[in-house]
């Protein structure tokens, strides 16, 4: 298993733990993830709220390096995983962006490098039954909601990534590690981490809203696969108790943080000491 | 609802543009209000994601580019992926953004504009985002200094907001591509 590895600009900012936590857990499964020399940013929502050509063009730079490599590029962030997605449509889907997309590069590219998301790795190349013989510290039932956001499921015919209405990859991989994945109604609802600088109230509303229906759920923990999520969760938890006047106490980790520790990573290894609400039952339910 | 369209304002023009940028066909859409009820800001905005189609439908001019959702919008896809006849509201919104800009229009609450440029900024200059710059930045711009401070010290503690701008990119590329792109990343 080896592919071209797309890190994103969070990585090394907001979303250390996401990155760190992406690599520990693919060295111990044996998965090969090699860093795109000279890769550059995908754009973000600036680029498609800007010009459709900037949105396309920017990640179409990236997508044209895994190709050289002559491999799969994972993507670990969500919202990256959406905009190279979305340029691989546009760009099979429209002649005319293809071809502004070419002059921008000075290359033309054909929307033929497979993007992959590293749970779908996990999910489909890996398999649970391979993550779940590999687990060394079982979760002891500990009960986790899955959150999936928006980036990853949709529009689904451009992410394709799971079922768009009632995804369930996140779960499988929770049920794997031993955790008890919980049904609840929240996990495909937006966070509102657009708007989590302009807008703020709205990001606070809509993540405190989220994280009520994980706790009605009876969740100890959140987990989710996307940056912009796990930021309105974890950091905009600290403006909640404004608004709501609720301290919820929840902690909101990234996937891979979760199966790294029941793989027996060490917590500062997948960057847990990052985490704005600390996870304190999630620790205690490892008994760490 | 009640929907006021501008005597005057043929509309034709925005509509025929934003059915060309978003590649969609406004015709199809029968007003089932899916989008509406999926949209998480539905409840927030003047006119939620089918009120505003039905606008461009009647002709609406270039005053709905002033609608607050242009710019509330989270551009979450729920609009798109609960349409029965695949008409992808988001798409129409990213186009009305990109009028709106053109046409110098775009003056939303918390200023997404500006964000957004203070963030192409950097990108444009590292290659690759830089938080810090992009934040500094477009506080001062909105003169909301002093929003989220008392955060800084943790996040820099715990590594969530990197100091140094990033490096390792390939900036020639970018800015390449800046050049090229219309909006060529300038601050509008
Ligand atoms: S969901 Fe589609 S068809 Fe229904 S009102 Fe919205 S845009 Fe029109
Ligand atoms: S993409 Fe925008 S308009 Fe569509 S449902 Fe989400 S917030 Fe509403």
């Amino acid at each position: 298993m080896k592919y071209a590895y797309y890190p994103g600009c969070a990585s090394h900012s907001t979303a250390r733990d996401m990155h760190e936590s992406c690599l520990a857990v693919a060295k111990a499964l044996g998965i090969d993830l090699q860093e795109i020399k000279g890769w550059t940013c995908c754009g973000a929502s600036a680029a498609h709220q800007t010009d459709r050509i900037l949105a396309a063009a920017l990640p179409a730079a990236n997508l044209l390096l895994a190709k050289e490599m002559n491999l799969d590029m994972v993507v670990n962030c969500a919202a990256c995983y959406s905009r190279s997605k979305n340029t691989n449509y546009d760009v099979v889907n429209s002649p005319a962006v293809r071809k502004k997309v070419k002059n921008a590069l000075g290359q033309d590219y054909d929307g033929s490098v497979a993007v992959r998301h590293f749970v779908e790795v996990l999910s489909h190349d890996l398999g649970p039954a391979k993550l779940k013989k590999a687990v060394k510290q079982p979760l002891n039932g500990l009960k986790v909601a899955s959150y999936y956001g928006c980036y990853l499921l949709r529009p689904p015919e451009v992410t394709g990534f799971d079922n768009p209405e009632n995804p369930t990859l996140l779960e499988n991989l929770v049920e794997a590690i031993g955790g008890e994945a919980l049904e609840w109604p929240g996990k495909v609802e937006c966070c509102g981490g657009a708007l989590n600088l302009t807008r703020t109230d709205i990001t606070v509303a809509r993540s405190a809203a989220i994280i009520e229906i994980a706790k009605a759920a009876g969740a100890e923990c959140i987990v989710t696969a996307c940056p912009m999520c796990q930021t309105s969760l974890d950091l905009r938890q600290l403006d909640m108790v404004k608004t709501t006047g609720k301290t919820y106490n929840m902690p909101v980790l990234y996937i891979t943080q979760l199966i790294g520790l029941s793989l027996g990573i060490p917590p500062k290894e997948l960057g847990i000491n990052r985490l704005m609400v600390p996870p304190k039952a999630v620790l205690q339910a490892l008994n760490l | 609802m009640t929907i006021r369209i501008k005597k005057r304002s043929t509309g034709k023009n925005l509509r025929t543009e934003v059915e060309k940028r978003a590649e969609v066909d406004l015709a199809t859409c029968y007003q089932c209000k899916k989008c509406s009820i999926g949209c998480p800001v539905s409840g927030l905005v003047a006119s939620p994601p089918a009120e505003i189609i039905r606008r461009l439908q009647l002709g609406a001019g270039d005053e709905l580019l002033q609608t607050d959702l242009v710019w509330t919008c989270l551009s979450c896809e729920t609009c798109y992926a609960r349409c029965p006849n695949e008409i992808n509201f988001a798409g129409i919104i990213d186009a009305m953004r990109a009028i709106a800009l053109e046409k110098g229009v775009a003056r939303p609450a918390g200023n997404s504009p500006l964000f957004n440029r203070r963030f192409l900024d950097t990108v444009k200059s590292y290659g690759r985002a830089y938080d810090l710059q992009m934040i500094v930045g477009y506080k001062l711009g909105t003169g909301k200094l002093m929003d989220d401070v008392e955060k800084f010290p943790t996040m820099l503690k715990k590594g969530k907001m990197a100091i140094l701008p990033p490096s390792g990119a390939d900036k020639s590329k970018v800015k390449r591509i800046f050049n090229a792109a219309k909006s060529k990343g300038k601050s509008r």
